[in-house]
């Protein structure tokens, strides 16, 4: 099975609806829906915040400026259609994260140092 | 994976405080639970903002002006936090606001009731929404991930609702005789219909215990109300008005506040859409969604021209 599954929007729409190609059925002004990322402040990652619909992306960031930094939440906005967010799928989750649970040597508690270096 | 499997996995993650995702199976009950729930909460967000734009225009002061402008504006937010939560579900925005404008619908009745003064404004925020974020504190822990999270940003916002609202009835309760007395006519008409916001009693709630038992609430109707009446019932002697209810007294024993019994018979008629201004509501977001229609086309069209001349060049 492929890992990896396109989503719609954030949401769960099944693959066979999914991709960028697929015409809304709904009536031709619908607006697709974008996702919103926030920097908080500079020198920190965009982080999702939520999502919306708009025409274009300039929309959505005008959109996404009066609905999510509306109280100093943000100093930078990225936006992406949703239909373009590709996810891992959660079934795989299992085959995907648990082989990193008992890799407990890739954290540095695991190695045991005379106190005279512990604070390595 | 067969369907036996998939139901005990979800269970096992409600069990374990693991929230449920968009892509995650789920049963179809829960499913459909939460689409009506979320959606009937944006609803109510939308069309929360009816009885209190009517007073934007006529605010006493030009700062009253724009704390009412910015909780206004904080109600379509949290509308659009709710739609894009609801929509992760599988409904599209077009159907959700469909069925609002057919009457298919619910939202909120509490915004079914005029705003006759500036008092209203105040109690709304004090009342109403102080009422609104019992329910959506307890709804931050909700099994529902896009729910739980659409819930924290808006308990974030919401308590500047409250708090705005309760300062404005506090000004009039130091006011003058007339601002006195439209502060109690104001706490009087709303007390009850804020009770009843927490829906019918539990042992008559339909929803109510497969809603706890997936997570999606986390307590009973009437515990929240309770709750609130406990709250409000001390708040009030801060602002030197009364609570419109003989009953009401403290109770030692149970260590909570009893009150006197909701007219039901009310609260029935304004789901049912007879309330005093339920047409009048719905016919208003019908109007705003019809006179907007053009400005939907227009961006579209400017969208689709930009894009073709994007890949003309």
């Amino acid at each position: 099975m492929n890992p990896f599954i396109r989503i719609f929007r954030y949401g769960d729409i099944p693959e066979d609806k999914s991709g960028a190609g697929i015409v809304s059925s709904q009536s031709k002004n619908d607006w697709p829906l974008w996702e919103v990322f926030i920097r908080s402040t500079q020198g920190l990652d965009h982080k999702h915040v939520g999502s919306l619909h708009a025409a274009d992306a300039q929309m959505a960031i005008e959109n996404a400026r009066d609905v999510y930094t509306r109280r100093m939440e943000g100093v930078s906005i990225w936006v992406v259609e949703s239909k373009y967010i590709h996810a891992s799928n959660p079934d795989e989750a299992g085959s995907l994260y648990d082989p990193s649970a008992d890799k407990v040597y890739r954290h540095p508690t695991f190695y045991q140092l005379p106190d005279a270096v512990n604070h390595m | 994976m067969p369907l036996p499997d998939l139901e005990k996995i979800f269970e096992h993650k409600i069990d374990q405080e693991v929230k449920i995702e968009p892509r995650d199976w789920m049963p179809d009950a829960y499913r459909k639970t939460n689409i009506r729930q979320i959606s009937q909460h944006a609803h109510s967000e939308i069309v929360g903002m009816l009885p209190e734009g009517n007073w934007i225009s006529r605010a006493p002061s030009l700062k009253r002006k724009a704390i009412l402008l910015a909780k206004v504006q904080d109600e379509g937010g949290h509308g659009l936090y709710l739609y894009s939560a609801a929509e992760t579900l599988g409904m599209s925005r077009e159907e959700m606001i469909n069925d609002l404008h057919s009457g298919k619908a619910k939202y909120s009745s509490i915004f079914n009731y005029p705003t006759l003064t500036w008092a209203d404004i105040g109690a709304i925020g004090w009342l109403v929404d102080g009422a609104a974020i019992m329910n959506q504190v307890m709804l931050t822990r909700t099994s529902y991930g896009p729910y739980a999270r659409a819930m924290v940003r808006i308990c974030k916002e919401e308590s500047f609702h409250q708090r705005q609202g309760f300062e404005a009835l506090l000004v009039l309760s130091r006011g003058s005789a007339e601002q006195k007395a439209m502060c109690q006519d104001a706490i009087n008409r709303w007390w009850w219909p804020s009770l009843m916001m927490f829906g019918p009693r539990d042992s008559e709630s339909s929803n109510s215990d497969q809603s706890m038992k997936w997570k999606i609430k986390r307590k009973s109707n009437d515990e929240l109300r309770q709750q609130f009446v406990d709250m409000i019932a001390e708040q009030i002697k801060v602002l030197g008005m009364r609570l419109p209810d003989e009953e009401l007294q403290w109770n030692e024993a149970r260590q909570h506040y009893d009150f006197g019994s909701i007219n039901w018979d009310e609260f029935w008629q304004v789901v049912k859409g007879n309330g005093p201004c339920n047409k009048q509501r719905l016919e208003a977001r019908r109007k705003a969604w019809d006179e907007g229609a053009w400005v939907r086309e227009a961006a579209t069209a400017h969208a689709a021209k930009r894009n073709s001349r994007t890949a003309a060049a």
